[in-house]
């Protein structure tokens, strides 16, 4: 299983994409590209599946190791561990559903799906880059094609959405640069992830690093109070945008939380847990709240998003195993699911042309496929058994219970409370949509196309195969997560 | 002394085309860009090492990749401002006046003693001032020049007096004797602040960067475009050999000044740069907060600061002259260098906007462009001081550059107009230059061999 396919391939599709010569050439490549890219998704699960079932304990599979600039340390070091293969997953996914989502964009098709080909490289070679360099080089690659996205093909108040954007998540990686180059020189001029976590890094620099980096990554996920960007940002996208953007985008910061800051500096990671917590829960509590203020659909999922990516940080603040399998179980269920929000609240906008709950209703009459749809992923997004929302949220709230202490416990049952929110926002706007009168400018709409069931077919299959049949992803996470905590000497 | 006498050997042809019949511009022009192609190509082989007369000129390697850097800016700009170029009524005299003051670069990079030196940077300065008052009909362009000789012979004198007070305080004007002589003397350091003035002029640092902006936008696009990078260039180069290897001992005295004037020249750059209106003076002052990040990369004091240095001037050669190029183009074509005309420019003008946004990106440092390992090298180099303070606030100024090159992408694609540029004919030579300068900018990153080799050349 050669890791280098994962970044050429969304490479060549790109190239291809670009050099197509009309827009159905360009829809049926990025198609291709994203479809092949979903086949190696599943190929890399099956081959990682039968190397660890065969007894290859090594932690990071199919490694790859290229020098770069040897005068620097920087090796193209590739490698994947369960988190990562999970991860993968997830992105190839989401961008195949955008891909079918935005079948119908008439402005600028081929720079379209180049920008979008482009954002999803950046994902991928984020997830499997063993390098501290080259990981930051996959996070930044990815600004160019956010900006144009939201700028050029988004809704609303576009520019101001897409510079405030860029400019936040520069921010973000600015603080994460610093961090790196820290990291860099506290161990010896080393850019290598592997090896920067067997050092033993003094403690007080860690504490200075450690937020640099954690706070750095949180900025793409969210954490409060650097989470202004989500609203505007997530609102104003093209609907693939915004389903990138909100699963896998906000997930680069988690995964980036986790892989770098806590399993580099665990010590910095037992330090500042409890302001980890207390920000984690304040973006819980805070985002369910300001959900039920919104009007507008767009709003109401990325506010929603800022809860629920409150849930990852929550985990990875707690720092026990569950909670921590928890967290990585959450960036998954949550990247699905609010792909799938996304992606029909863009399918019910093209139709009715508008998103705020109030100038709608009644559209299950003439909607059927796309309101059920639209209630299945509320339904998830409230924690339903059954669906992925309700298996990762559990974990989580199994793994925060296990600490026993007074500050652990409450933060958990205020994390649990903010469920009751999510139903409150969540049944009312599906119900004011859905159901009751509907007004006679509606009556005329159609229903899901064929590339829109397909896509929304593809996220629930994977919202269903993690809510059902939890085990595989529990078995595919958990034996990563045990040896970050490991480090750390948690339960 | 190859790459000198191929110099002259042009400039001599040149004044012999012109003192004969004279040719048409065109094919000018295009005998020109050949020549400077071949002097290109001819610059990687036939090259000595060693001194000349006396100490006073020395080559070796490094010099000699240097040089070539220098090479190729001229000649892409030749590439790139063929449109001006082409209408020009005094061509000879123009790319006489340019390879002077290349030569007097040339000379300069490979000087042995400072009385060389001095001599080479007068010969390096003085032909720009009058390839600034090129647009011989316009007013500006005067002014510009104006303010340009003035603030260079003003710095001239600094320099001097600077020169005169080290021979008083060390005995001697070569830099190989001087290390030994100096001991951080307070009047050796006065000294050393003289010549530290003179090259802060000329490499825009605040607070010596008021000329940049205004002779920037008075004078013709191409010799804008060779003042910022070529110029710029061969001074970077000069400085970071005088600082590591002539002045090494007053190293602890120059570390703080760099830091300062680091953060000075980025912030003032970057806030000046955010309130532009007219392209040229925006790239100027984006020039000038280019200067803040390579004295980043040149606080470092080891091999990494000079290869980083090197690397980045290669990449901001290409970054922006592709920049310049583009500029200089609808400038030409069309007369508009305000940013507000160039909204809507995507419609009309896909391929300039692309490379436009290409060569800002890379001047913003953004991957995949090559300008990103640039900037992250020199940064990198930068933090081996520990002075994480510094760095924090170079990595602040990494988004604010980026937030006014946003402005310019964000004119072109997003913003509507009624009445965009319209569709340009590009010159295909041009057409050629932008793409070669765009490959560059993709390309020169990746291809890792080019700062090992720069590394590699450091030893020699």
């Amino acid at each position: 299983m050669n890791l280098l396919l994962i970044i050429l391939i969304p490479l060549l599709t790109a190239v291809a994409a670009l050099l197509s010569r009309n827009k159905q050439q360009v829809r049926w490549v990025s198609l291709a590209g994203s479809a092949a890219q979903l086949v190696l998704a599943f190929m890399l699960l099956f081959a990682f599946q039968n190397e660890r079932v065969g007894g290859n304990n090594i932690q990071m599979l199919f490694e790859q190791n290229y020098s770069l600039f040897p005068a620097w340390h920087i090796n193209i070091h590739l490698g994947v561990d369960g988190i990562s293969v999970a991860m993968i997953l997830l992105t190839a996914f989401v961008v195949v559903a955008g891909v079918l989502v935005s079948w119908n964009i008439e402005k600028m098709t081929k720079e379209f799906y180049f920008l979008l080909i482009l954002l999803t490289l950046g994902a991928y070679g984020f997830f499997i880059s063993l390098d501290l360099f080259i990981l930051f080089f996959f996070l930044e690659i990815a600004v160019i094609p956010k900006y144009l996205l939201i700028g050029i093909w988004g809704s609303g108040k576009k520019e101001y959405s897409a510079n405030k954007l860029a400019l936040m998540l520069m921010g973000g990686s600015a603080l994460v640069l610093v961090g790196i180059l820290g990291l860099y020189f506290s161990s010896g001029h080393s850019f290598d992830l592997l090896s920067l976590s067997k050092l033993n890094i003094p403690v007080e620099t860690q504490r200075i690093i450690f937020p640099l980096l954690f706070v750095g990554f949180g900025v793409f996920t969210a954490l409060f109070p650097f989470h202004t960007w989500v609203p505007d940002g997530h609102s104003s996208a093209p609907t693939a945008g915004s389903m990138f953007l909100a699963g896998i985008s906000m997930k680069l910061g988690g995964y980036g939380c986790l892989r770098v800051a806590t399993y580099i500096l665990p010590e910095g990671a037992k330090e500042y847990s409890t302001l980890i917590i207390v920000l984690a829960s304040i973006a819980i509590l805070y985002g369910a709240f300001a959900t039920m203020m919104q009007k507008d659909l767009k709003y109401i999922n990325a506010y929603s998003s800022i809860s629920h990516c409150g849930f990852v940080l929550l985990g990875i603040g707690m720092l026990t195993k569950t909670a921590f399998t928890g967290a990585v179980m959450q960036m998954v269920s949550h990247g699905l699911m609010t792909a799938l929000f996304f992606a029909v609240i863009g399918m019910i906008y093209e139709r009715t042309h508008t998103r705020q709950v109030s100038e709608m209703g009644g559209l299950m009459k003439v909607m059927p496929f796309i309101t059920t749809v639209f209630f299945i992923v509320g339904l998830c997004s409230l924690g339903l058994p059954g669906l992925s929302g309700f298996i990762a949220e559990m974990t989580v709230f199994m793994g925060s219970w296990e600490n026993t202490d007074m500050f652990h416990r409450i933060a958990t049952i205020i994390a649990c409370m903010s469920i009751v929110v999510t139903a409150v926002y969540i049944l009312r706007a599906v119900g004011q949509v859905a159901m009751g009168p509907l007004k006679e400018s509606f009556s005329g709409l159609t229903d899901a196309t064929w590339n829109e069931r397909m896509a929304a077919a593809i996220l629930l299959i994977g919202i269903l195969a993690i809510g059902i049949i939890p085990r595989w992803l529990n078995d595919l996470i958990r034996p990563a997560s045990e040896i970050i905590m490991n480090k750390i000497g948690a339960k | 002394m190859k790459s000198e006498l191929m110099i002259t050997l042009i400039i001599f042809i040149l004044l012999f085309i012109k003192l004969s019949k004279g040719m048409k511009n065109e094919s000018l022009l295009l005998l020109i860009q050949f020549v400077l192609l071949g002097n290109f190509i001819l610059g990687f082989s036939f090259n000595k090492e060693g001194s000349l007369f006396g100490d006073m000129f020395y080559n070796t390697e490094m010099i000699v990749f240097q040089k070539n850097i220098l090479i190729l800016g001229a000649y892409l700009i030749s590439l790139l401002c063929a449109d001006w170029l082409k209408k020009t009524p005094h061509l000879p005299e123009f790319f006489m006046l340019m390879l002077s003051a290349l030569l007097g670069m040339f000379f300069m990079i490979s000087s042995g003693n400072l009385l060389m030196f001095y001599l080479s940077l007068e010969l390096a300065s003085i032909p720009v001032a009058a390839m600034a008052n090129f647009d011989l009909d316009k007013k500006r362009s005067s002014e510009g020049a104006m303010k340009m000789i003035l603030s260079s012979a003003f710095s001239s004198g600094i320099l001097l007096f600077g020169i005169s007070l080290i021979y008083g305080a060390t005995g001697t004007i070569s830099f190989a004797a001087l290390p030994s002589q100096l001991d951080g003397s307070s009047f050796q350091v006065l000294a050393f602040i003289f010549l530290f003035a003179a090259f802060a002029f000329k490499l825009s640092i605040v607070p010596f960067h008021f000329w940049t902006a205004d002779v920037y936008e008075g004078s013709p696009v191409a010799a804008t475009s060779f003042l910022s990078v070529i110029s710029k260039g061969s001074i970077a180069f000069v400085f970071i050999s005088a600082l590591y290897n002539v002045f090494q001992p007053l190293h602890n005295v120059w570390y703080t000044m760099l830091v300062i004037l680091s953060i000075a020249t980025m912030v003032i750059g970057n806030l000046f740069a955010l309130r532009q209106q007219n392209i040229k003076r925006f790239l100027a002052f984006s020039s000038i907060a280019q200067v803040g990040f390579i004295l980043v990369g040149m606080s470092s004091n080891d091999n990494a600061g000079i290869t980083s240095v090197v690397y980045f001037i290669l990449i901001y050669v290409f970054s922006n002259l592709a920049a310049f190029g583009v500029a200089s183009v609808i400038a030409e074509k069309t007369g508009i260098e305000d940013i507000d005309d160039y909204k809507g420019l995507y419609k009309t003008n896909p391929f300039l906007s692309w490379i436009l946004t290409l060569a800002l990106f890379s001047l913003a440092g953004i991957p995949p462009t090559a300008g990103f390992f640039g900037k992250l090298f020199l940064i990198t180099a930068g933090a081996g001081k520990a002075n994480y303070g510094f760095i924090i606030v170079v990595a602040l100024n990494l988004i604010i550059s980026l937030y006014y090159y946003l402005r310019i992408v964000r004119a072109m694609f997003m913003d509507k107009n009624e009445q965009p540029v319209e569709k340009i004919n590009i010159n295909p030579v041009t057409k050629f230059g932008l793409i070669l300068c765009a490959v560059g900018v993709v390309l020169v990153g990746f291809l890792s061999w080019i700062y090992d080799y720069i590394q590699f050349l450091i030893k020699s």
